[in-house]
């Protein structure tokens, strides 16, 4: 007897995943570009976050006509955004047969209560996190893979970077404590007590732990890598860049060697043109920040 | 003695692979992912992840050098699922790069996308028990092999591990369950490797 979409084979795509650079592309050209450059997956989008946040407006699941040329134009898995708690969106884009939903604080949230209930879906989910109690809520409604939010489509590393420290020492916090300690911390936190648990006896989370929102160079991917993320997610980077073939290939160089200080330095030899330009996220309004959708 | 046993680490699942050989005795699991560490190893897995990214990343690194002296020296190599397709000679539909070294044709994406992902009982010639628990993941099957090719498993007909000699796949994942048997077959394979060159 075949069983499909296990929570095995959910866990099971994100960890074939790892050590690998994770795309926003706009249509099939980019995602061609992508591909060739070496990304394992990419996430197929109306318009990158920095757009998104240029521009305004509602930020909804995009049209389904560039996510299907998309999916035929590639052989590496398809992700796509949905609202958060807009479930019907998350169905639509389960119909049609993406390989992994994000429901994502880049786009406009539906639902400023609850998220998505993951577990029914036979697709797998990511969502972003800040610290270690928002990832575990998440896994919680069935998220089968994490990342940090960051600050998306800000070019800057600073969210990202506290996001990802604050999961790390999250976890380390965790492994220090008694037993008799985990339900009163699975409390405090806003956690559920069962994942608490998990995390404070494995010393780790039970899924795939990536990064995403403002890496723009190799050296943020090397950064995040060496904080503890097992892949990267590059929104704006590449395709805000002035070469985007080029910055593909030196963050995906950057990734895979990432604890190499010498190929990461090749990595960013490599390149001519400027990065996306960039946002000091201390100039941004409460209202300005993606960071802050998702509870 | 222990066997040195490397796992291609430039991307994919290559840490399940290094815990689960390293819960066998006698083995020593490393991930590896530069020519030097490739040529200090006795035997090589390359697991499961893009196939089209870890071929791209061998090439432009220059690891398929590395991976192509071990091959040459009868060191047995493992892939699973992507780590397969790049072992296969042909990949249906597809130019991209390879090692293709097994003589076998290969079929991307067999069972559909990943809401078509399953894991199911699968009955394996080699192995203690004959049965084992087995995640397919977007996988491939094989959909060819030439006469020198064991096949060892197949799901509704279609083939899922395959054996050239030193060389092993699977288009499912063993190293995302507890069983360590495929594991042990593939030890035994590098055992009987070292014992045949009379190598340390």
């Amino acid at each position: 007897m075949a069983e499909t979409s296990t929570w095995r084979n959910k866990v099971g795509l994100g960890e074939m995943l790892r050590g690998g650079v994770i795309m926003d592309v706009t249509n099939a050209e980019q995602a061609k570009i992508a591909e060739d450059a070496g990304a394992v997956s990419v996430m197929a989008l109306e318009r990158v976050p920095a757009d998104i946040r240029a521009e305004g407006g509602v930020a909804r699941m995009a049209d389904l006509t560039i996510i299907e040329e998309i999916m035929d134009t590639v052989t590496i898995p398809v992700m796509a955004k949905a609202r958060i708690g807009h479930f019907a969106e998350a169905q639509v884009l389960q119909a049609i047969g993406v390989d992994f939903i994000d429901e994502s604080e880049v786009l406009t949230p539906a639902d400023e209560q609850f998220h998505i209930d993951k577990h029914p879906f036979d697709v797998p989910f990511v969502c972003g996190c800040t610290n270690l109690a928002e990832a575990l809520r998440r896994i919680g409604e069935g998220a089968a893979m994490i990342r940090t939010k960051g600050e998306a489509g800000s070019g800057n590393i600073v969210e990202a970077t506290r996001h990802m420290r604050n999961v790390m020492t999250g976890i380390k916090r965790l492994a220090g404590l008694r037993d008799d300690e985990l339900m009163t911390e699975a409390k405090n936190i806003g956690a559920p007590y069962e994942l608490v648990k998990e995390v404070a006896h494995s010393g780790g989370l039970p899924v795939p732990n990536f990064s995403a929102g403002g890496i723009a160079t190799p050296a943020d991917a090397a950064l995040m890598m060496q904080l503890g993320a097992e892949s990267v997610f590059v929104g704006s980077g590449i395709f805000k860049a002035e070469d985007p073939q080029a910055r593909a290939l030196a963050i995906v160089h950057a990734t895979t060697y990432y604890e190499d200080p010498v190929e990461v330095a090749k990595a960013c030899r490599g390149l001519e043109g400027a990065a996306m330009p960039g946002i000091d996220v201390r100039t941004l309004e409460d209202s300005e920040r993606l960071a802050t959708r998702g509870w | 003695m222990s066997y040195r046993i490397g796992v291609l680490s430039v991307q994919g699942d290559f840490a399940e692979h290094v815990v689960a050989i390293n819960d066998l005795d006698e083995a020593d699991a490393a991930p590896v992912k530069t020519k030097k560490a490739i040529a200090t190893c006795d035997a090589l897995i390359i697991p499961g992840g893009e196939s089209t990214t870890i071929g791209k990343l061998c090439e432009r690194f220059g690891l398929d050098e590395a991976i192509s002296k071990l091959h040459f020296a009868g060191k047995p190599i493992w892939g699973t699922c992507a780590g397969l397709i790049l072992l296969a000679k042909d990949i249906v539909d597809s130019q991209q790069w390879r090692l293709g070294y097994m003589d076998i044709e290969i079929k991307r994406n067999a069972f559909g996308r990943q809401v078509d992902s399953f894991e199911t009982d699968l009955a394996i010639k080699g192995i203690e028990g004959g049965q084992a628990r087995a995640v397919l993941i977007r996988a491939p099957c094989v959909t060819k092999v030439e006469d020198n090719v064991e096949v060892l498993a197949t799901f509704r007909d279609k083939i899922v591990m395959v054996r050239q000699d030193h060389l092993l796949g699977t288009t499912f994942h063993p190293e995302l369950t507890e069983d360590r048997r495929v594991q042990q077959y593939f030890l035994d394979m590098v055992k009987a490797t070292e014992n045949r060159t009379g190598s340390d």
